[in-house]
């Protein structure tokens, strides 16, 4: 850097490490306040000096809010939303850029659209759709034949509810259509002179170069799906699909039972660990997949 | 934007893109419709079908002095939320765009928080911030009653602004640095050369040259602060709304009155509302949009 | 092997037409050059040929076999693209033998004929390498091989040279000519550099403006450019284009502030019409009797030099000998010989078929036909 200046520097370095504290302080408080004891963590003032109880707290933790099947749920959700919008998203932008039809202009406007109302203001009927898929079907056969059908499915209580609807917006498809944007007109063009057809080209060709494009979208989308809140809240009543975010208030200590803050924050700190992980170890890829998706 | 296409078909598009497009028309655009359709009418208590009632519905809701509230507050978290992201994320970018020895560790820390959903993080800020313990509690200990979320609505919604902006600040960081880093070195050189030094040069060339992406970012940031996924879940685990509505953000009283007052179409109607303000917000973000692109 | 008729071919986007109507037939076997400036739809053409652009009307027929419906791989077309299109995943192996993948022949056949044509482009040692790993005039050569190993009927190219550095270029164009000289399979090349249009060309087709102006050997072009776009574009400097009037009665022809006597009956075919009078800077003469013009500046070539000036105010360009002492703001008086004069009607642009004198060596020795006015 040019002319360097003690004063600059000096101001550099305290704003860097004031960021430190004010991003990273959290979760320092979160860490230690669950390694110490129900007295410890209630005392005045708070010590940030971690204790040894982390282990035992994030145990108790686990069997409060039974973490275990959340956990499991959580990860299977995370993962289902994100297979599904890396495949769809890969196909659909495939199906916008590389074929001239005249359906292609309405294919990329029906999807464009949807990135203007994000579900929770449209979350009362999506939640009605779900609770009944076949209502629109229903209707528009008895619209069409005059016939009432009774078959109904609801999505309540399942995975397929927990994922499906969360898989029906435009992100991912947009940072795809993007990337293939940047390919050059002639690599398809090659690969037909090679005798290559559409499909062969997909796989042979846009499935190897995008890989890193997967990745990143990889990234967001299974923080996206792991830190879904109000969703799962609205479609799981049995416990046996309980979701992380869902048990957070399970871990709440109870407003006359002891304040064991250090339980519920050894708690959190479970819940919070599998995207935090996935984001430190991909980070250039999510930042990557971050940067590309707005854009 | 349109590539010399390659292949010609229309059933074999049309295959790709048909998963997609049955999920969108399921839960996207017949709920959208819904949305309108609710909006306008109204469901007798005792069953039947819904009459038509015209902007009844809005009327109502205009009536009511707690949709106004919820208004005002969703202003406020928005703004506030908005400015103090931009404004942390902007001061860390510069200070990181130095390329000072050790600032890489700082670079990868910086984004952690975003990793975070917010309702866990609104959960451990509960505990940060609460007045009897944490953090806050020596403060109250001196200063009696200076710090209590959990009675003084003004309190909560800071409370759920400092969330909202610990969680985003990580990423306004991001895509400033990404910006900051695009300004040719060229012309900072050119500044130093005409006697800037780095404090002057980051207010009288970066900063000006950022303004398409601090434009951007407020676009995107307004919106997330008003429909965004995690502002619900931070106000429903950090504050439930409360106390006395003082967090009631309009999406949280959109949840509330739906699926706790079962009034659907009250619920819609607010939606519509919703709805027109995120039209607007990305009409302004297409229209300036292409500025955007001339910088990168 | 194949031979390429086009008939009445046209191209539209939407409401522009690009190609008004080609007709064009190319002998099996063939190296053809399509030669023309940007945008004159050389590239439509090419692509037309290959299958990735649509047909609007008209036909194109590989041998014998109308091809409009026809995918690019049932047509026996191997093509080179400008920015050679490899693809970049793939090492230099998989790029020279995926047609043959997607073909289905089996691999240890796939692997001996990849190793055959790396060995004629000469990149047997470069098999594993990646596109990204090899030089500009390396690309060029895996793009070559991945044609090559098809064994096509028809070879396209498509400017495949103009992304490599000068003395590369003429490198490579020795090379194609070669590899045709070997294959023998009809090649289709088109660029906009009229150098290289030369000397590869045994058919040189010039269009412009989405029709073609001239097609031909090289040479002939060279020497009777059917029109004033075609004199204008071959040749370098460009030839020296005045607008001529013909007096019938005293039959002379009047350019540039001077009048050349003709022939009485060609003045006659001429009639009163608008002419455009052409000759090219190498045929002007330093003589002592001509044109005298003001020198403007001086473009050194080492083997030679072009003087540039004006005549009557259209810009004139000459070569002269080396020897020439001349310097800026020297007068020059220059012979401009009838038999060398090209003759183009002004209106339509086309080349009036009259030779002012018959060519040859003994042309330059006849009676000064030209008077200073």
């Amino acid at each position: 850097m040019i002319q360097r200046t003690p004063f600059a520097n000096a101001l550099t370095y305290g704003v860097m490490i004031f960021g430190f504290l004010l991003l990273i302080g959290p979760f320092i408080v979160i860490v230690s306040g669950a390694s110490q004891t129900f007295q410890q963590v209630n005392a005045i003032p708070f010590s940030f000096v971690p204790q040894d109880r982390l282990f035992e707290n994030m145990g108790a933790a686990w069997s409060r809010a039974n973490l275990g099947t959340a956990m499991l749920n959580s990860f299977i959700m995370a993962s289902l939303v994100t297979v599904g919008k890396v495949s769809l998203s890969a196909l659909t932008a495939f199906a916008i850029v590389f074929f001239r039809t005249p359906l292609k202009g309405f294919f990329f406007w029906m999807v464009f659209i949807t990135l203007m109302l994000p579900l929770e203001v449209r979350v009362v009927p999506t939640y009605a759709v779900a609770a009944d898929l076949f209502q629109p079907i229903r209707l528009l056969i008895s619209a069409v034949t005059g016939f009432e059908v009774s078959v109904d499915w609801n999505l309540l209580n399942s995975y397929t509810g927990l994922t499906l609807p969360l898989i029906a917006t435009a992100t991912g498809t947009f940072l795809y259509r993007q990337f293939y944007l940047t390919l050059p007109d002639e690599l398809a063009e090659a690969a037909r002179m090679d005798g290559s057809g559409a499909i062969r080209f997909f796989i042979d060709m846009l499935l190897p170069l995008s890989r890193t494009n997967m990745l990143a979208l990889t990234t967001i989308m299974f923080v996206y799906g792991w830190n879904q809140y109000l969703w799962p809240l609205l479609m799981v009543t049995d416990p046996q699909y309980k979701t992380t975010m869902m048990s957070l208030v399970a871990l709440l200590p109870s407003d006359n039972g002891t304040p064991d803050w250090n339980v519920t924050l050894a708690g959190s700190l479970i819940i919070m660990l599998p995207p935090l992980v996935v984001v430190a170890v991909l980070q250039r890829w999510f930042v990557r997949g971050l940067v590309a998706t707005e854009k | 934007m349109d590539k010399r296409a390659a292949f010609r078909s229309w059933w074999l598009p049309s295959l790709f893109a048909l998963p997609q497009i049955i999920l969108i028309l399921l839960f996207f655009y017949w709920p959208a419709v819904a949305v309108l359709r609710w909006a306008f009418t109204l469901e007798p208590p005792f069953g039947g079908a819904a009459e038509f009632v015209g902007l009844a519905n809005f009327q109502e809701v205009f009536a009511d002095p707690l949709y106004w509230n919820s208004v005002g507050v969703s202003l406020a978290f928005a703004l506030c939320g908005t400015l103090a992201t931009i404004f942390i994320g902007l001061v860390l970018a510069l200070a990181v765009d130095r390329q000072l020895p050790g600032s890489a560790p700082f670079r990868f820390l910086y984004i952690l928080p975003y990793a975070i959903a917010g309702p866990a993080a609104g959960m451990a800020f509960r505990f940060i911030l609460s007045p009897e313990r944490g953090l806050m509690a020596s403060v109250n200990a001196a200063f009696p009653d200076f710090w209590n979320p959990a009675k003084y609505g003004s309190h909560a919604l800071i409370l759920v602004i400092v969330v909202f902006a610990w969680k985003w600040a990580g990423y306004t960081f991001i895509f400033l640095l990404a910006g900051l880093q695009s300004v040719p070195r060229s012309l900072i050189e050119a500044a130093a050369m005409d006697g800037c030094g780095p404090i002057r040069r980051a207010v009288d060339i970066q900063i000006p040259l950022l303004a398409p992406t601090l434009f951007f970012l407020l676009v995107i940031m307004m919106t997330e602060g008003f429909v965004g996924a995690d502002t619900y879940g931070i106000v429903a685990r950090t504050t439930d709304g409360g106390p006395n509505h003082g967090t009631d953000v309009m999406v949280y009283r959109i949840v509330e009155e739906a699926f706790r007052g079962l009034n659907y179409s009250g619920a819609s109607a607010q939606s519509l509302v919703l709805i027109g303000l995120i039209m607007i917000f990305t009409f302004i973000q297409f229209r300036f949009i292409e500025r955007q692109v001339h910088y990168k | 092997m194949a031979d390429i008729a086009i008939r009445a071919v046209r191209k539209s986007y939407g409401k522009n037409p690009t190609l008004h109507g080609i007709d064009l037939s190319f002998a099996s076997g063939e190296f053809v050059v399509i030669l023309g400036p940007s945008g004159c739809g050389k590239s439509t053409l090419l692509r037309m040929i290959a299958g990735l652009e649509e047909i609007t009307s008209g036909e194109i027929a590989i041998n014998g076999k109308v091809v409009n419906r026809l995918e690019p791989r049932e047509r026996g077309c191997a093509m080179v693209f400008q920015n050679y299109a490899l693809y970049p995943h793939m090492t230099v192996a998989g790029n020279i033998g995926y047609a043959l993948k997607v073909a289905g022949v089996p691999k240890t056949e796939r692997l001996r004929r990849i190793e055959e044509t790396a060995k004629i482009v000469g990149l047997s040692d470069y098999l594993d390498r990646k596109p990204a790993a090899l030089s500009g005039g390396q690309r060029q050569r895996v793009a070559m091989a991945r044609a090559i190993i098809r064994e096509p009927n028809v070879f396209l190219f498509d400017e495949p040279l103009s992304n490599l550095d000068a003395k590369l270029r003429v490198t490579m164009r020795a090379e194609i000519r070669k590899l045709h000289q070997r294959l023998q399979a009809t090649s289709i090349f088109v660029t906009h550099d009229q150098v290289e249009a030369m000397t590869l060309a045994d058919k040189l087709v010039v269009m412009n403006k989405g029709v073609v102006e001239q097609v031909g050997q090289p040479l002939d072009i060279y020497h009777r450019p059917a029109s004033i776009f075609v004199a204008s574009f071959i040749g370098s400097p460009a030839m020296n284009l005045f607008d001529a009037t013909v007096d019938v009665e005293n039959a002379y022809l009047a350019f540039g502030g001077t009048k050349m006597s003709i022939n009485n009956g060609h003045a006659v075919r001429l009639g009163s019409r608008q002419i455009t009078v052409g000759i090219r800077p190498e045929q002007c003469v330093v003589a002592p009797d001509g044109v005298s013009i003001k020198v403007d500046f001086i473009e050194e070539l080492g083997s030679g030099r072009i003087i540039h000036s004006e005549l009557n105010g259209y810009p004139f360009a000459a070569s002269v000998d080396e020897h020439l002492r001349v310097r800026p703001g020297d007068r020059v008086t220059l012979k401009l010989p009838l038999a060398h004069m090209h003759l183009f009607d002004k209106e339509t642009g086309r080349r009036i078929e009259i030779d002012l004198e018959p060519r040859g060596t003994g042309s330059f020795s006849s009676q000064p036909a030209l008077q200073a006015v």
